[in-house]
């Protein structure tokens, strides 16, 4: 795929992914925008994986930490072919494999559970040591919300992941700049503005051993940049500290934080769906 | 008098041999190495040990992704912290997913080696039993916990594998162990005395005591108490009429409970149930401590003849 129709795919998972949120009646859609670009570029071009082969041991694994963004994932895989796109529509119904947080024991493709916010970077340090000890090459991606790390548990496995020079761990933070409800800014919670969730990143991780890489977490071709850096890096573990909007690509939910999670109306959808549309049309514009 | 050996002795080598005949075997350490006997992996398998730092809850998730990845990580941590500090990451990434990771829990209960409460756990039974896809074991000697190290070896799952800190005799001696049997150690009719991990050897004093003083009782004891034996724990309650558990560890929820629940569907029985009456304990000599918070084998005696009236 070009840069331009990763771009485009980005703009399919939301739309998809919108559409099986409106139908759930509920779901988490500020976080899955922030990162749909990231997850396009991921299961379209970056990840090593094969749609067929979900077991496959050398495929590369990749962890959604920030696991409350499930429906996102599940739509990169369903659209990169894992299972029929008609089942997002299954999402969060009883018996469904597309559960509210990602189970890898109900679908081929979670390579780990997530929900619990802050656990998904320490299971990728022990695919990582595993693929290591089993001297196999693949690769262990895990995305980062930059709520969750205010976990201490993140601090502990970035600890661990630089100690044991963990070169095979690549790991994004989506830096948003919003959490659920957050702190209130001079203005007051009754604001949408908010302090951020994590205040110089780059100076934390690199001050835990780990290489850092900067780039516009919405430009396909810049993230892909930032991916080659971080995978080339030898000597330890390498994060891409990708800098993101909330809600991006939809002009009423963009950076405020009440779109997190929360319903969304029939009116809201279209427009929504509209706006994503427009922004696909003018991406065909640009490459003619 | 047996020979006194220490569990975590034999789990250090143990753990070697498991490593010796299944590539998968890894071992985590979260910096108790020396005390869990862990050090003995670090020596002779360097390549298959890895110190995660005092970090459990790190330690827990690491786990799950080595286990994710096909290897079989066994976890070496205090029974006090690996229960508790990191429960969160335990129930999410290695029950819910029923991953095959191994959790060494050494120090449990409250013979800890002048720690004090702090490093004392007696709900750990409680809480891991209730954790779905969890098995819970219980060896009550040294020779129990590496016959016990094979068979969860064998088994695909998580198992919380809860060991004692010091040297004790042998009484499991030809012994097999079979994950989610129990072990009738003595036949009698009076009144069946249950128990499990390092309790059944006080367990065990005490039913011989109780024949001298005229009352036959059976002892059978539980070295799983998740997948419980349903049927050796009914045929004990049928075959004598009442039932006294005994454990180091909590009267709530640990093997009583387990008892408990069992006989109150298939089988109601008077159940007696021996352990800590919830209260933490202190430090102090491993005697002194029996002695304070009733779990000596004579505690185990007179709490037999009261639920007989004799």
């Amino acid at each position: 795929m070009t840069d331009a129709e990763l771009q485009r795919a980005g703009n399919q998972i939301r739309r998809r992914a919108l559409t099986a949120v409106h139908h759930a009646g509920a779901g988490h859609i500020g976080g899955v925008f922030s990162c749909a670009d990231m997850l396009a570029a991921l299961y379209f071009a970056e990840l090593r994986i094969d749609p067929q082969q979900p077991h496959w041991p050398e495929r590369d694994r990749f962890i959604l930490s920030k696991g409350h963004c499930a429906v996102g994932l599940y739509t990169a895989l369903a659209l990169r072919g894992y299972f029929d796109v008609a089942e997002l529509d299954t999402f969060d119904a009883i018996d469904s494999r597309l559960q509210g947080h990602p189970d890898m024991t109900k679908l081929p493709g979670i390579d780990m559970s997530t929900g619990s916010l802050g656990q998904g970077l320490s299971p990728g340090v022990g695919m990582a040591l595993g693929a290591r000890i089993l001297d196999k090459g693949f690769r262990t991606w895990v995305m980062l919300g930059d709520g969750e790390v205010q976990e201490g548990q993140i601090w502990e496995a970035a600890f661990i992941a630089s100690r044991y020079n963990l070169s095979n761990l690549t790991a994004i933070l989506d830096w948003n700049h919003l959490q659920q409800y957050g702190w209130s800014t001079s203005q007051g919670y009754a604001a949408v503005a908010r302090r951020d969730p994590v205040d110089a990143p780059v100076a934390k991780w690199s001050a835990f051993g780990w290489q850092v890489f900067e780039c516009d977490g919405h430009n396909v071709a810049d993230f892909r940049a930032a991916c080659r850096r971080a995978t080339s890096v030898t000597t330890g573990p390498a994060i891409i500290v990708a800098h993101t909007v909330k809600g991006k690509g939809v002009s009423f939910m963009q950076n405020d934080y009440g779109w997190h999670s929360r319903p969304i109306s029939d009116a809201e959808l279209a427009q929504a769906i509209a706006e994503l549309n427009a922004a696909d049309d003018a991406l065909l514009e640009n490459r003619a | 008098m047996s020979t006194l050996v220490a569990q975590r002795d034999r789990f250090g080598e143990t753990m070697n041999a498991l490593c010796e005949r299944d590539p998968r075997v890894v071992l985590l350490d979260g910096d108790l190495a020396n005390s869990t006997k862990a050090d003995k992996v670090a020596t002779a398998h360097p390549e298959r040990f890895f110190m995660m730092g005092i970090a459990e809850q790190n330690l827990a998730g690491v786990a799950a992704g080595l286990a994710s990845v096909g290897l079989q990580p066994w976890v070496a941590s205090f029974a006090a912290f690996l229960a508790t500090r990191d429960l969160d990451q335990i129930r999410v990434v290695v029950a819910q997913p029923g991953l095959d990771v191994k959790l060494a829990a050494h120090y449990s209960g409250i013979l800890t080696g002048y720690t004090g409460k702090t490093h004392q756990v007696a709900n750990d039974i409680a809480i891991m039993r209730s954790l779905p896809h969890m098995a819970v074991v219980a060896p009550c000697d040294a020779l129990e916990a590496e016959t016990a190290m094979l068979a969860i070896n064998r088994y695909e799952g998580p198992v919380y594998l809860r060991l004692t800190r010091d040297p004790a005799p042998i009484i499991s001696d030809g012994l097999p162990f079979v994950l989610g049997r129990g072990v009738k150690l003595r036949e009698g009719r009076d009144i069946a005395v249950l128990s499990t991990g390092g309790q059944t050897l006080r367990a065990y004093e005490a039913v011989k005591t109780l024949e001298q003083r005229g009352v036959n009782a059976s002892l059978l004891h539980l070295p799983t108490i998740k997948p419980l034996d349903v049927a050796a724990v009914v045929d004990a309650a049928k075959s004598t009429g009442c039932v006294l558990t005994c454990e180091e560890h909590s009267v709530l929820g640990g093997l009583g409970g387990a008892v408990a629940e069992v006989l109150a569907q298939h089988h109601p029985t008077r159940v007696s149930r021996l352990g800590l009456r919830d209260v933490d304990a202190e430090s102090g000599p491993n005697d002194a401590l029996l002695h304070k918070y009733g779990l000596t084998a004579d505690d185990i005696v007179k709490a037999a003849c009261d639920l007989l009236n004799v």
